[in-house]
C-alpha cells in the first residue's frame, strides 16, 4: 500500500476497497516507528487526523468524494492549519497553535484531504538543509548522515521514507525542488501567484509559493489542481480560469514520439565549474533519455544566472527582516522570561525566541535597506532580477522548458555546511532564479550519484507552463523508474 | 526686527469607511477593546493585506476636490515603514511614501488680507497604528488594536503660511472640505482629524529657519495657542543668541507650552521599501471620471456661485459656504422661499438662526426649525403680513417648536395691519391725542416723528405695518 500513488489511492478510497481511516492509521503507524530515528514530523495528532479520516470515509460513503478525499497528506509547518500548532521550526512559535486556515490549508480540507502532521523545515523557511530548524535536524532517508535538503526537508524527507502518500511545502529559493531533488521525490513550484500565500508565514513574501511534493508528476497534477486558485486575500494571488493540470499528461495517439516537437533548453550557465561530475552524468543522461523521447535539445544561455544567488540574498532577507518584526513577544509567540524595560523585552525575546540563522538574514536585511546602503543592494538586486526575467523570456523564445541539475551535489553530511554559510547559499545556484523570475520549476528523481543518493533534475517553464512541465516529467517517468526507488531501511 | 513666521501642516484626516484599509474588521469608535482587530490587524502569522477599495475612492475624491484629475497619480505604491512599537502590530506601517496617491493640488484659505492659496505637496493613504494604555494596568501597558488599520490620508502642504491664524484658518477649510466630500467625519475629538505644525521663523527674505514640529494637535484652539507659543519661543530663543534644533515637540494645553519629544538625532531609521504584499496601486481615468461625476458641487464653486446667481456679497458667500450642510440648509430655504429671498435667507441664517444654534450647541444639521420653516417666514415678511420685528417674535416660537411661521401668526394674531383706512383712523386717534408732539415735529424737531409713530405701534399693539404708518403720519403732518 505504501508504494501507491495517490491515483491508485483514490481508487482503492472510491472502491471501498480502503477506508480513509484505515490508510491514515497506517500511517501514522509508518509515522510512530521511522520519526524517531528521520526527525520529520513536528507535530502529529492522531485524534485530529483521524477525526478527519471518518469525515472522509462519510463522504465517500455518500459518493461525494473528490480525488484527494481521505488521503492523508503531511503538511510543511509553515502553513496555519486551525488548532494546530504551527511552530515555523522556530522557538518563537514553539506554543503557538493557529486559530485559522491557510488557504491551501482550507482547500485540502476542504477537498477532503486529511492532515497526518505538521513537518519539520528550517527556521521560518531559511536553510538549504533542515538543520537550522529548533526541533533537530531531518535526516535523509537514503543515509542518515546526510540532510535532506531544504527548507522542505521534512516534507520531503516524509514522501521519501513513504511516511506519507504526499506533501506540500513551500519554495522560497528552491525550498521544494532542492530537497525533492536530495531525497529522490518530485517537486514543483508553481508560477507566483497560482497558489495563495494565505496563512503561510511569510519568509519573502516576493518569492515565497507553495507547491507540492510528491513521488510523481502525476500526484504533483492532482495535488496542484487541489492547491491552485484565486483567494481574494492574497492581493498577489492570480484571478485566472481554473485549470486542470492533468490535462496534458496523456501524450497525443497520434504522436509517434510522446514528446515529439518539444524543445529542451540546456543552458550552459548550468553546467559550469560548481557542478559534482556524478550530477553531471545523471543530468546528461536524463537529457539523452528526453531527446529519445522525441525532444529537441537547444542550446541556451542565461547570462545573469550567476547574479542570481547574489540578487536572492539581499531581496529575501529584506524582506525577511521585515515579515519577521512582528514576532516581538507581545501579542503571541514567546517572550523572554525577564527583562527590563520595553527595548530591553523586544531583544531578549528576538535573541532567545530566534535561531542564528535566521538572526543572519534579519540583520543582512536590516542592513541593505537601511539608510545610504538601500540603492546600493536593495535597488540594484530589483535590477538584477529584472534582468534575469528577461534572461528568462528570451530563452523562452527559442524553447519549451529549460532543463539542467536542480542542485550542484547530492546529499551532503550533516553538519558539513553550517559554518560556512556562502556555500550553503551556493547550493541554489540552480534554483532561485526561477522564483526571482516568478517561473514554475520543478525537480523529479533522474538517478543515482555519490552514495548511492539521489540526484534531481530540474525542469522549468515558462509562466503557467506547469501543465506542460509535468507532461514532460510524466512522459519521463513512464520512461524510466528512478520515482519508484524506495530508500533502504523504510520498509 | 521683524520676523517672519512659516509654516506647513500635515493633517492626518481618518478616511469614512466601514471596514479597515487592509482588513475586514469594523473602524466604528469607542467599541471595548480589542473587539475590532482580526487577524490581520493583530497580525497573525501568515496573514496578509488587502486594499479597501472605498478607501481609495475617498484619495481620489480628495485629489479631485484640490487639484482635478491631474494631482492624482495612475500608479502608486504603498512601502513599509519600519520600525518597533506594542501598538504596530506588524512592526511596521503601511504608507505610501515615495509614490503617493495624490501630488500637489491647493486649498483657498480666507484671512483677513482676502483670500489665499496654500499648495498641498502630497496627500498619501497608510494605516493608523493602535494605542498603548498606560493607565489601569498596574505598571504594565494595555495595548487596544482597534484603530490598528484605520485608514488615514495624510496631507501635507508646502510652507505657505505665515502665522497662527492663517494656519488655523487653512485646517478649518480642510476639516470643511474633507467633511464637504464625505471622505472624513471630522470628529477632532475621537482624533478623526489631528494636524502636525511643522513651524520656523526667519527674517524676512532670509532662507528657511530649522523647524520644529509640533504632533497631535486635535483642535483648533491648540492649534492656534501651540503656534503662538512655539513663534515666541523661537524668537525668544534666537533674540537670546541661541539657535533652534530640528526637532518634534508636543503642546500640553494645561501648561500653554511645547516640549520636547525627540531631536532628529533620535530619528529612526524606517528602512522604507515597497510592500511586496500589495501589488502597485492603478487607478483609471475612467475610475477618475466616474468618482468625479459622483462629486458634490465644491465650496468655492458655490461661493462664485452664490455671488453671481443672488447677488450676495462675498463674505456672505464663504459664511454659507463653511460647511455642506450650512450650504444645503441655505439652498433648500431659498428654494422654497425663492430666489428673491436669497439675502434675506442669507441674514437669518447667518443671524438668528445661527445664534440660536450656536448657544444651544446643535448642529444645523439637527435644527430643531427646519429650512421649509424659515421659508415660511421669509414669505409671509415679504408679502407684509409681518414686520420685522414680529417676524423675531415668530422665528423664537418656530424655536421653541410651536409649529410654522403661518399656524404661529394665526395663533398669536399677528397678522399686520395694513388696512390703509384702519390705520388713518388710528393715526387720526394718535395725531389728536399728541398735539404737542405735533407742534414740536412741525416746528422742526425730528425727534418728535418717531414718538408718534411709537404711539401710533403702540395703539396698533404692534401689528401695523411701520412703513405705511410712516407714509400716513408724514402725509398727514405735512397737510
Amino acid at each position: 500500500m505504501i508504494n501507491f500513488t495517490l491515483k491508485q489511492l483514490s481508487a482503492l478510497l472510491a472502491q471501498k476497497q480502503l477506508s480513509s481511516v484505515e490508510l491514515t492509521q497506517a500511517y501514522l503507524e509508518r509515522v510512530a516507528r521511522l520519526n524517531p530515528g528521520l526527525n520529520v514530523f513536528v507535530t502529529v495528532d492522531a485524534d485530529k487526523s483521524l477525526a478527519q479520516a471518518r469525515a472522509a470515509d462519510a463522504l465517500l460513503a455518500a459518493g461525494k468524494a473528490q480525488p484527494l478525499t481521505g488521503i492523508p497528506l503531511a503538511h510543511k509547518d509553515i502553513f496555519c492549519a486551525k488548532g494546530w500548532r504551527t511552530t515555523c521550526g522556530s522557538k518563537m512559535l514553539a506554543n503557538f497553535i493557529s486559530p485559522y486556515d491557510a488557504h491551501v490549508v482550507e482547500k485540502l480540507n476542504a477537498a477532503g484531504a486529511v492532515i497526518l502532521g505538521k513537518t519539520n523545515m528550517d527556521e521560518f523557511a531559511m536553510g538549504s538543509s533542515t538543520e537550522t530548524c529548533f526541533f533537530g535536524p531531518v535526516k535523509n532517508p537514503w543515509d542518515r548522515t546526510r540532510v535532506p535538503g531544504g527548507s522542505s526537508g521534512g516534507s520531503a524527507a516524509a514522501v521519501a521514507a513513504r511516511m506519507a502518500p504526499a506533501a506540500i511545502g513551500t519554495d522560497t529559493g528552491g525550498s521544494i525542488r532542492q530537497p525533492a531533488a536530495l531525497t529522490g521525490i518530485c517537486g514543483l513550484k508553481p508560477t507566483y501567484g497560482v497558489v495563495s500565500r494565505y496563512g503561510m508565514i511569510a519568509y519573502a513574501s516576493s518569492l515565497d509559493q507553495g507547491g507540492p511534493m510528491a513521488r510523481s508528476a502525476e500526484d504533483l497534477a492532482l495535488l496542484l489542481n487541489a492547491m491552485a486558485g484565486f483567494d481574494a486575500r492574497d492581493s498577489t494571488s492570480l484571478e485566472r480560469p481554473a485549470e486542470d493540470y492533468a490535462r496534458l499528461l496523456a501524450a497525443p495517439a497520434a504522436a509517434k514520439l510522446p514528446l515529439g516537437g518539444l524543445r529542451i533548453g540546456v543552458p550552459k550557465e548550468y553546467f559550469g565549474a560548481g557542478l559534482d561530475s556524478d550530477v553531471a552524468a545523471a543530468v546528461e543522461a536524463a537529457l539523452a533519455q528526453f531527446e529519445q523521447l522525441g525532444a529537441k535539445r537547444v542550446a541556451i544561455s542565461l547570462p545573469n544566472a550567476a547574479l542570481s544567488v547574489p540578487a536572492y540574498y539581499v531581496i529575501a532577507p529584506a524582506e525577511a527582516s521585515s515579515n519577521l518584526s512582528r514576532f516581538d513577544g507581545v501579542r503571541y509567540g514567546y517572550r523572554a522570561p525577564e527583562y527590563g524595560d520595553l527595548a530591553d523585552m523586544y531583544a531578549k525575546s528576538r535573541a532567545q525566541g530566534f535561531g542564528a540563522e535566521v538572526k543572519r538574514r534579519i540583520l543582512i536585511g536590516t542592513y541593505v535597506l537601511s539608510h545610504g546602503y538601500y540603492d546600493a543592494y536593495y535597488l540594484k538586486a530589483q535590477k538584477i532580477r529584472r534582468l534575469i526575467a528577461q534572461d528568462f523570456a528570451a530563452a523562452y523564445r527559442q524553447c519549451d522548458l529549460i532543463m539542467g541539475p536542480t542542485s550542484p551535489s547530492v546529499a551532503f553530511a550533516l553538519g558539513a555546511k553550517v559554518a560556512d554559510p556562502v556555500q550553503m547559499y551556493l547550493i541554489d545556484i540552480y534554483t532561485v532564479a526561477a522564483n526571482l523570475a516568478g517561473l514554475p520549476a520543478m525537480s523529479i528523481p533522474c538517478g543515482f550519484g555519490e552514495g548511492g543518493l539521489p540526484v534531481g533534475l530540474q525542469l522549468a517553464g515558462n509562466y503557467f507552463a506547469e501543465a506542460q512541465m509535468l507532461a514532460a516529467a510524466h512522459q519521463y517517468q513512464l520512461a524510466t523508474d528512478w520515482h519508484l526507488r524506495q530508500p533502504a531501511g523504510t520498509e | 526686527m521683524d520676523w517672519e513666521v512659516v509654516i506647513g501642516i500635515e493633517t492626518h484626516a481618518q478616511l469614512s469607511t466601514v471596514s479597515k484599509i487592509f482588513s475586514g474588521a469594523a473602524t466604528q469608535f469607542g467599541a471595548a477593546p480589542n473587539v475590532q482587530a482580526c487577524a490581520v490587524d493583530i497580525a497573525l502569522p501568515g496573514v496578509l493585506p488587502v486594499l479597501n477599495r472605498g478607501a481609495v475612492e475617498r484619495a481620489i475624491r480628495f485629489g479631485l476636490a484640490v487639484g482635478g484629475p491631474e494631482v492624482i497619480s495612475r500608479r502608486s505604491v504603498f512601502a513599509r515603514k519600519n520600525y518597533f512599537y506594542p501598538d504596530l502590530p506588524k512592526g511596521y506601517q503601511i504608507s505610501q511614501y515615495e509614490l503617493p496617491i495624490v501630488t500637489g493640488g491647493i486649498v483657498k484659505i480666507q484671512t483677513e488680507g482676502g483670500e489665499k492659496t496654500v499648495r498641498l505637496t502630497r496627500a498619501h493613504l497608510e494605516e493608523d497604528a493602535g494605542k498603548s494604555l498606560h493607565e489601569d494596568f498596574h505598571g504594565m501597558s494595555g495595548i487596544d488594536l482597534n484603530r490598528a488599520g484605520t485608514p488615514l490620508l495624510e496631507i501635507v502642504t508646502e510652507p505657505d503660511m505665515r502665522g497662527a491664524e492663517e494656519a488655523v484658518a487653512y485646517a478649518k477649510a480642510l476639516h470643511a472640505l474633507v467633511r464637504w466630500i464625505g471622505i472624513c467625519d471630522g470628529n477632532m475629538q475621537e482624533g478623526s482629524f489631528r494636524c502636525d505644525a511643522n513651524v520656523s521663523v526667519r527674517r524676512p527674505g532670509a532662507p528657511l529657519g530649522t523647524r520644529r514640529e509640533i504632533k497631535n494637535l486635535n483642535s483648533f484652539r491648540f492649534l492656534q495657542q501651540a503656534i503662538e507659543y512655539e513663534v515666541r519661543w523661537q524668537i525668544e530663543t534666537l533674540q537670546d543668541g541661541g539657535s533652534i534644533q530640528q526637532a518634534t515637540v508636543l503642546f500640553d494645553p494645561d501648561k500653554g507650552e511645547t516640549r520636547m519629544m525627540r531631536t532628529k538625532e533620535d530619528a529612526h531609521d524606517y528602512r522604507y521599501f515597497p510592500d511586496p504584499d500589495l501589488l502597485p496601486l492603478v487607478i483609471s481615468d475612467a475610475t477618475i471620471e466616474q468618482i468625479r461625476s459622483e462629486l458634490p458641487e465644491l465650496p468655492q464653486a458655490k461661493r462664485e456661485r452664490y455671488q453671481r446667481e443672488f447677488g450676495l456679497p462675498s463674505a456672505y458667500a464663504v459664511s454659507l459656504t463653511q460647511s455642506i450642510e450650512v450650504a444645503s440648509y441655505f439652498e433648500a430655504t431659498v428654494a422654497a422661499a425663492g430666489s428673491d429671498n436669497a439675502k434675506p435667507a442669507a441674514n437669518w441664517i447667518l443671524g438668528e438662526l445661527a445664534g440660536a444654534l450656536n448657544s444651544t450647541g446643535i448642529d444645523i444639521g439637527a435644527s430643531p426649525m427646519s429650512s421649509k420653516q424659515l421659508a415660511g417666514l421669509l414669505l409671509r415678511m415679504r408679502d407684509n403680513t409681518i414686520s420685522g420685528k414680529m417676524a423675531k417674535d415668530v422665528f423664537d416660537a418656530m424655536w421653541a417648536g410651536e409649529g410654522d411661521a403661518d399656524s404661529i401668526i394665526e395663533r398669536r394674531g399677528l397678522r399686520q395691519i395694513s388696512d390703509a383706512g384702519e390705520l388713518e383712523k388710528i393715526v387720526d386717534g394718535v395725531l389728536a391725542a399728541n398735539q404737542k408732539s405735533v407742534e414740536e415735529y412741525r416746528a422742526g424737531k425730528e425727534k418728535a416723528f418717531n414718538a408718534l409713530v411709537g404711539q401710533a405701534m403702540k395703539a396698533t399693539k404692534g401689528k401695523g405695518n411701520p412703513a405705511q404708518i410712516n407714509e400716513i403720519l408724514k402725509k398727514k403732518l405735512a397737510g
